[in-house]
């Protein structure tokens, strides 16, 4: 007999473990601890079910690939409409839901992801900036960057870009997805967010905070750089000639090459794909009459 | 010991008492079973919001917190302690089942055990005899088990399956499969093993048995003496085991009070005694009838 309970253990262990994925579509409450606390805290009670006025959330049935008995919402079914007052996380008799939640927009549900640059009707270069205009959260949770166009040259795409620091995951932007299925998707953070690990350090941070170059600038040795015979990149020293080319500017590596001889540049050179982040700057024009690609 | 063959159980009561004396106590189960249930679903059927939440949690009138112990006692070992409405509603409510019997929630709240008591009445009327064996003890070790399993996975761990939310929070929140699972526990109770969920395996009756160790409020049976064994009590007890020292401790001295955790103190064998051997009493109302001390020193004096 206890043989068999202890068996039983295993089984119901082996599922809990499961259970604490939580699978991409399904996004916590608002407050929601993170899900292995989450799991622990949360006793199944509703009460942030009943006190959601817009029917949001729902309890996991049995068959729900989420933990029996816990709320959840779907994005694309029912958003978050982010209350001033959080009525859910007030209900919560235990916390699971954190109280210490008293602004909406610290909120972090989930985050926006845009998954399908494919079916994105801006990033085809259209104007269709819905979910940017839904997001409670505008300019800042979604901005649209503009980059040239390079299929006609002429004309500006609008991309959306999510921005972690500000997105709550309230999953407005993946419901209002004019696409037949939303080409922008809100995650659990655990699956959307990268992490950059912690040896990396990036440079123009940390010469921020330092206030100035954290090394000997003078005493850096600048090696030539390889680049087509004749061309010059601003500030860099040409061994050959002796002389440094007046700088150009800052951060301008991904940039359009100012000093670009006939045909540098042309058609026949790759373009960085659209919407690769620190593109910004843009990739090269595939030269429209009269910008630069002419005699 | 069953019953003569084509009687059936309660029917010297019925003879005796009539219908209502019968079953009184079984209709005030159900009453308070099915009005706790129409209390919760006031408010999402009529909007009517009276109770919130469900039997792991609820908010009465916005005054009232009520918490699941065993489910709180789950979620606290996985380190978490909940906030202040939280713990006062596990006070409360372990008040309140210590005062009554623990097992007072098995028989007059838990909506599983209108499906188990089904299960029973059924395999009672078909005759079905043969049982798998289980020992009673089973659910205190499965008990032990979510308890140990719960702060071991960080998980509230009989939550994801525990039949009896499922069932309650099913009807309130929304079904889903939860009906399977209460299916195969009346399949289960029926055909394979006779009072084997609740009796044998539910957690949430054995967390609410200890609760109830020394409650008050016991099920006696004074009037032990006029007893014809005609075992209808036996037959109709969900926990048999507890009537005997009580019924049948004349002999060893033994007071007239149910003393076991496991009854639940549904006061069915009070409804199907024809000879109203049984009634609710306290559990310091223990000493020996009068009548069986006369004859316990006439018998002593004698010797």
């Amino acid at each position: 007999m206890a043989c068999g309970v202890g068996m039983l253990g295993l089984g119901l262990g082996l599922y809990a473990k499961q259970t604490q994925a939580l699978p991409a579509l399904a996004l916590r409450p608002p407050g929601a601890l993170a899900e292995n606390d989450f799991l622990g805290a949360c006793i199944r009670c509703g009460m942030c079910v009943r006190d959601c006025p817009y029917d949001t959330l729902s309890l996991a049935k049995p068959e729900t690939p989420v933990a029996t008995g816990t709320p959840y919402f779907t994005a694309r079914g029912i958003p978050c409409e982010m209350c001033d007052d959080i009525p859910c996380v007030k209900a919560c008799p235990t916390g699971a839901l954190d109280h210490k939640l008293t602004d909406i927009n610290k909120a972090k549900m989930g985050l926006a992801v845009l998954v399908d640059q494919e079916t994105c009707l801006n990033f085809l270069g259209l104007r269709c900036d819905v979910c940017y205009r839904v997001c409670p959260v505008i300019d800042k949770a979604i901005t649209l960057e503009l980059v040239p166009n390079p299929r006609t040259g002429r004309h500006t795409m609008f991309l959306p870009t999510v921005h972690s620091e500000h997105c709550t995951g309230c999953g407005k932007c993946e419901k209002s997805c004019v696409t037949e299925e939303a080409s922008i998707k809100v995650y659990p953070l655990a699956i959307a967010k990268g992490s950059l690990g912690k040896h990396y350090q990036l440079g123009w941070e940390e010469q921020k905070k330092h206030g100035g170059s954290l090394i000997d600038e003078k005493s850096m040795v600048d090696l030539p750089d390889r680049v087509p015979e004749g061309v010059r990149l601003p500030g860099h020293y040409d061994p050959a000639s002796g002389m440094t080319a007046p700088p150009g500017m800052p951060g301008s590596a991904a940039g359009p090459v100012p000093s670009a001889p006939p045909g540098f540049g042309g058609p026949t050179v790759p373009s960085a794909p659209p919407g690769m982040p620190g593109s910004v700057a843009g990739p090269v024009p595939s030269h429209p009459p009269g910008l630069g690609g002419g005699k | 010991m069953n019953a003569p063959a084509g009687k059936r159980v309660g029917a010297d009561a019925l003879a005796e008492k009539g219908w209502f004396a019968t079953y009184k106590w079984l209709l005030l189960r159900r009453c308070s079973q099915f009005a706790i249930l129409a209390l919760f679903l006031l408010g999402p059927l009529y909007g009517v919001w009276v109770v919130k939440g469900n039997l792991a949690y609820s908010y009465t009138l916005g005054v009232l917190p009520l918490t699941d112990p065993y489910v709180a006692l789950q979620s606290l070992l996985t380190g978490h302690v909940p906030e202040k409405l939280g713990l006062i509603g596990v006070a409360i409510v372990l008040l309140f089942y210590f005062l009554v019997g623990g097992r007072v929630y098995c028989s007059w709240v838990c909506p599983v055990n209108v499906v188990t008591d089904t299960a029973g009445w059924l395999r009672r009327r078909l005759g079905i005899k043969g049982s798998a064996h289980l020992s009673r003890e089973t659910r205190y070790w499965v008990l032990a088990m979510t308890l140990v399993g719960s702060a071991v996975t960080g998980v509230v761990l009989w939550e994801l399956i525990n039949p009896v939310s499922m069932l309650h929070r099913g009807l309130i929140f929304g079904m889903g499969f939860a009906w399977a699972i209460v299916l195969a526990i009346f399949l289960f109770d029926l055909f394979v093993m006779s009072r084997g969920w609740c009796g044998r395996l539910c957690p949430v009756g054995a967390f609410y048995g200890l609760i109830g160790r020394w409650s008050p409020v016991r099920v006696s049976a004074p009037a032990r003496s006029a007893c014809n064994d005609c075992m209808d009590c036996f037959e109709v007890c969900p926990e048999p085991q507890v009537i005997r020292p009580a019924l049948k401790g004349a002999a060893t001295g033994t007071g007239p009070v149910i003393l076991s955790s496991a009854c639940t103190n549904c006061g069915r064998c009070i409804d199907v005694c024809s000879k109203d051997v049984f009634r609710f009493g306290m559990r310091f109302s223990n000493a020996l009838p009068t009548s069986e001390v006369a004859a316990a020193s006439a018998a002593s004096s004698k010797s």
